[in-house]
């Protein structure tokens, strides 16, 4: 579903992504952990189109969504790369809402600006997603009325409400009190449990990654160092670097 | 008296309503040059940002007298006709507060945080939809403190300027006409004021 193949990716000399080669199988749930810096975000940006490599392919459900040769003009706002994002849907650290619109209308906008979608038929879809997050209470409430657990959750309702074949979540509980985390957390496990959605998660949660994901991706150094399932990687990592940073997390 | 005073006042509110006429012309093409400029300014083509700039550059680092002299008595030499001095008036004021304005628009715009642009390119808008769907309706917000007493003073007070004017003018009409009359001794006829005034030293 989703393959990234050589890769690259710097900021001045901070070589982010070295020649990376990551593929995701369709439906298949990733989590990606790592050290602060190690380019978790950076992969997920690049899919969303909010950056673009360096060098390297990135293909999604078989299209093309960056094809960059090293050196070369980037290309971007393509056609094909309009198409191709279709597919993806993100939810940010920071929500990320539109704070002018109400809950709902954050929800219904996209449908009807890019999908053509009528109002009545947004609203209808608007509606059943932000009760399945627990929010039918709040539909006509602004962004910032919301605690920052509800934002989150009107959040994963709006990139649901495009019907996207990958979700990535980057980190969408770090930005959340403690006791805030649970409600968001429980919306996405049922995302991964009752979709076929493929999800790529960032995250700093270990036992939910553990609990939710098929695979998980320790990343360092620009590149993967190990991958497997989540019961090898957090009990019987063999690298390592895996070994020391799950030695941190865990100890908090 | 009264009806002298008839003519003063309607050709008091014939001056008011030419000033309310062009202020709000003026006003409306303002808002449209500024939100030209302004997003001319980001736009993402280099030609389009030189000429938005070479535009704002030009008429902020000149002045309005200038401004309506070069339309008013020069332009006429190279277009062959020459504008109603109204018009001419909401040209300069419009393309004035045009340039002012544009530098308010870039400023909101940019304003907005990037957060809001990732935001609606993950819901897979276009370029055009996430400036009028997303950014814009928030920088008009931000707009308002500097557009609010852009417009309303600045209009305001080149209005209450016309007003005073056409007032100071009307009052120092009024004194001469006064004058007049006492000499000859009687009140002037309306209209033929100045010619009473001649036959009042004549006799
Ligand atoms: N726009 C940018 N300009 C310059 N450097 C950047 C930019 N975005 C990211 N970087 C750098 O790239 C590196 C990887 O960043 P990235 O955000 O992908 O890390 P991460 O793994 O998500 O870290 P964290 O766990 O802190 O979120 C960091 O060193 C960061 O400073
Ligand atoms: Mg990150």
């Amino acid at each position: 579903m989703i393959s990234f193949d050589d890769v690259d990716k710097s900021w001045g000399p901070n070589h982010v992504l070295k020649k990376l080669n990551f593929h995701v199988k369709p439906a298949e749930k990733v989590s990606i952990i790592g050290p602060s810096g190690s380019g978790k975000t950076t992969i997920l940006r690049i899919l969303m189109t909010l950056e673009n490599p360096d060098e390297g392919i990135v293909t999604v459900d078989g299209d093309e969504l960056w094809n960059v040769e090293r050196g070369r003009r980037i290309r971007r706002e393509t056609t094909q790369m309009k198409l191709t994002r279709r597919k993806i849907g993100m939810v940010f650290q920071q929500f990320n809402l539109f704070p002018h619109l109400s809950a709902i209308q954050n929800v219904m906008e996209a449908p009807i600006q890019v999908l053509g979608m009528s109002k009545n038929e947004a609203h209808e879809r608007a509606k059943g997603l932000l009760d399945t997050v627990g929010l039918g209470e709040h539909l006509d409430h602004k962004p910032p009325k919301l605690s920052g657990g509800q934002q989150q959750r009107v959040a994963i309702a709006r990139a649901m409400a495009m019907r996207p074949k990958v979700m990535l979540f980057d980190e969408v509980t770090s930005a959340l009190d403690p006791e805030l985390v649970g409600d968001v957390l429980d919306v996405i496990r049922d995302l991964a449990t009752s979709t076929d959605m493929t999800m790529l998660l960032v995250t700093h949660e270990m036992r939910f990654a553990e609990e939710i994901s098929d695979r998980v991706v320790m990343f360092d150094g620009g590149v993967a160092v190990e991958q497997g399932p989540p019961q090898k990687i957090f009990q019987d990592p063999d690298n390592e670097r895996t070994r020391r940073f799950l030695k941190a997390v865990l100890e908090h | 008296m009264s009806e002298n005073f008839g003519v003063i006042f309607s050709s008091i509110l014939d001056g008011l309503t030419t000033t309310i006429w062009a202020t709000l012309g003026g006003i409306a093409l303002t808002i449209v040059l500024a939100f030209a400029a302004g997003l001319g300014m980001l736009s993402r083509w280099l030609a389009v940002r030189w000429l938005a700039r070479i535009y704002v550059e030009v008429f902020r680092g000149t002045s309005e007298v200038v401004q309506l002299f070069w339309i008013f008595f020069v332009l006429p030499l190279l277009v062959g006709f020459r504008l109603v001095p109204l018009f001419a008036g909401i040209l300069v004021l419009g393309l004035n507060h045009g340039a002012y304005g544009g530098e308010i628009v870039r400023g909101a715009v940019q304003s907005v945080p990037k957060a809001q642009h990732e935001g609606a390119i993950a819901c897979n808008f276009s370029p055009a939809q996430r400036m009028f769907r997303v950014i814009l309706p928030q920088a008009v917000v931000e707009m308002m403190p500097p557009f609010g007493p852009d417009i309303m003073v600045i209009y305001g007070v080149e209005l209450a300027f016309y007003l005073v004017l056409a007032i100071l003018i009307t009052i120092v009409m009024r004194a001469l006409e006064s004058a007049g009359a006492k000499r000859i001794g009687r009140m002037p006829p309306p209209r033929t004021k100045f010619l009473a005034k001649t036959q009042g030293g004549g006799v």
